[in-house]
């Protein structure tokens, strides 16, 4: 088993491509199989009555990753993450945090994670300070210095204000604050910036990251598909109870969405004809001197760039539009997670 | 096991008291019935003997003892409900923080709530005892403290079916204010319809009257064991027909 400094470094994420050699691709390859994963969720279904919130749910959250659960409001993302954190007990499927049963063995787990609710309260008049004191005291191992945590998180000035005089954004800090507070191994976070300005958003966001720094492996939800693609080193998107697809979100796009489109605006009138003989073009489109230019694969905008160089073609303008992760829901619900 | 139970009732303490309202309705309002209940007897019947009036000696007392005790178990329905409704009661327990640790410090705390409000009681009610009487001030507190835990068990029962924080209070005080007036206190149980006597025979509050009076007028606890018993058997029964229905969200 290996540090999970050292997992976080070698994992592949994010924005950066990194290119490692043959023997360290090997490495990585081992380590994953030599790696047990933190979360497993297998065949996992619940229903409330009639209703069915999570039809079946089967996937792996790895050490040191954001794993993010994805998907419209009422997909069962809440339900799935509850019955990992032994809030609920799933009708049927199997679930290993740390290689415990959620719900057997709640205490135990509950030590070991920090769990932040969705649409949670706390005591309209607890006191900030307060609250981290109580939380301190709940438990057992040596809880990280309550104080320090708070002056991380921006919360110092608010240590004696009282919870229901708080901000919104200030309350999820605090709630981070409280999921933190045991040093956990997992942490969870349920739609953490729902309802938050972008500002805040932002600033929690590198909170999140700063926990994955730490070695620490975090699961979140969100029905909000740049955060997610931003954040996580992984995304499984749910819908109607069931996981559609799980992967990095580069990977996601680059399979559901290979289209690309360069938008540019030239004068030159023989511009059109060199366009269409670009590889991999499908259509160009022409309004006014401004061209569309659509196709797939990564190569695309590269060769448009080989072409107007090439060719000489004086631009304007020069724009890309790469499909996101939204245009990854779109393709494989066949509708806006917005609607 | 109870790990967090001084501080988190250390803390409900804190947050009760920083609500005035609230503060002033569960301690104020029992004290201020009993005060203007006592002045219109008192008026009556001339000081000092409110022992020698119409109502029987130990009923007044009894009586804003029992307020004071439904006055704590509405405020528990009432907290433990909005405590439900705000995701306030699951955001404590996806913690290492039990259940029973969770309204244990409800519990410790409207017992501590009752005892501080019959303290105020007591002094407010001072001079509406003749001086030198002998009240028994001690086992009369124990009393209503028995008795107070008692009906919070029928409080959690109540709690756990309440919809909706707002109809709390109300749905509360419609299920325990009547259960004084047939507690044998204003009519002798033995005269009420037979499904009434049922009823009163299962209500804790039927066998705290007869303790609180009891102890008031001067008998010793062994004379009411059989209260005691009764009371623990009816917070056993209610417990645990609380924790079969008891909703955490």
């Amino acid at each position: 088993m290996c540090s999970a400094g050292l997992t976080t470094k070698l994992w592949p994420r994010g924005s950066g491509h990194m290119i490692y050699t043959p023997h360290q691709v090997q490495f990585i390859c081992d380590l994953k199989k030599t790696m047990h994963p933190v979360i497993e969720v297998s065949g996992v279904r619940k229903a409330y009555g009639k209703t069915i919130a999570v039809a079946e749910a089967s996937f792996e959250v790895h050490q040191g990753e954001i794993f993010g659960l994805i998907g419209p409001n009422g997909a069962g993302k809440t339900t799935t993450m509850e019955c990992i954190e032994g809030i609920r007990k799933p009708d049927c499927g199997t679930i290993a945090v740390l290689g415990l049963d959620p719900f057997r063995q709640v205490y135990k787990l509950q030590e070991r994670i920090g769990v932040q609710l969705q649409q949670a309260q706390l005591q309209k008049r607890i006191k900030v300070w307060e609250a981290v004191d109580l939380w301190v005291s709940l438990y057992g191992k040596k809880a990280v210095d309550g104080e320090r945590l708070l002056e991380q998180l921006g919360l110092k000035d608010k240590r004696s204000a009282w919870f229901m005089s708080l901000s919104g954004g200030q309350k999820q800090r605090l709630f981070i604050a409280l999921a933190l507070i045991n040093d956990p191994e997992v942490v969870f976070l349920d739609e953490l910036t729902t309802g938050l300005d972008p500002q805040s958003r932002h600033a929690i966001w590198d909170l999140v990251r700063a926990i994955r720094e730490r070695g620490k492996t975090v699961f979140l939800t969100t029905h909000l598909m740049e955060e997610a693609e931003r954040l996580c080193d992984r995304v499984a998107i749910m819908e109607h109870g069931r996981i559609i697809d799980i992967d990095t979100p580069e990977n996601l796009i680059r399979r559901h969405c290979p289209e690309r489109t360069v938008l540019l605006e030239t004068n030159d009138p023989a511009a059109g004809d060199h366009f269409q003989t670009i590889p991999g073009v499908e259509s160009v489109t022409c309004a006014e001197m401004r061209f569309t230019i659509r196709g797939r694969g990564d190569e695309l905008v590269t060769e448009v760039i080989h072409c107007l160089s090439e060719n000489r073609i004086r631009v304007t303008d020069f724009r890309t539009v790469l499909p996101n992760l939204e245009n990854v829901f779109l393709k494989l619900t066949g509708r806006s997670i917005r609607e | 096991m109870l790990r967090g139970l001084w501080k988190l009732t250390w803390i409900e303490i804190k947050v009760f008291l920083r609500e005035p309202l609230g503060a002033f309705g569960t301690i104020g309002m029992p004290v201020l019935i009993f005060v203007l209940l006592g002045r219109a007897v008192d008026r009556k019947f001339g000081a000092p003997s409110l022992a020698a009036s119409g109502l029987s000696g130990a009923a007044l007392p009894v009586l804003a003892a029992l307020l004071i005790s439904v006055s704590a178990v509405l405020s528990l329905v009432t907290i433990i409900s909005i405590y439900r409704e705000g995701g306030i009661l699951k955001r404590l327990r996806a913690t290492p923080l039990r259940p029973q640790t969770i309204l244990a410090a409800h519990v410790i705390v409207k017992l501590l709530l009752t005892a501080a409000t019959l303290v105020l009681m007591f002094l407010a009610g001072k001079r509406y005892f003749p001086p030198g009487a002998h009240v028994p001030w001690l086992s009369f507190t124990l009393a209503l403290l028995i008795s107070t835990w008692s009906i919070l068990s029928v409080g959690f029962l109540v709690a756990s079916i309440v919809p909706t924080a707002r109809f709390a209070q109300p749905i509360g005080a419609v299920i325990f204010y009547p259960m004084i007036a047939f507690s044998g206190l204003f009519v002798r149980i033995s005269v009420l319809p037979l499904t009434l006597r049922t009823v009163a025979r299962v209500l804790p509050m039927t066998y705290a009257v007869r303790l609180l009076e009891g102890i008031w007028n001067g008998d010793g606890w062994p004379a009411h064991l059989n209260d005691v018993a009764a009371l623990t058997v009816s917070f056993l029964v209610f417990t645990a027909l609380s924790a079969k229905v008891f909703r955490w969200e």
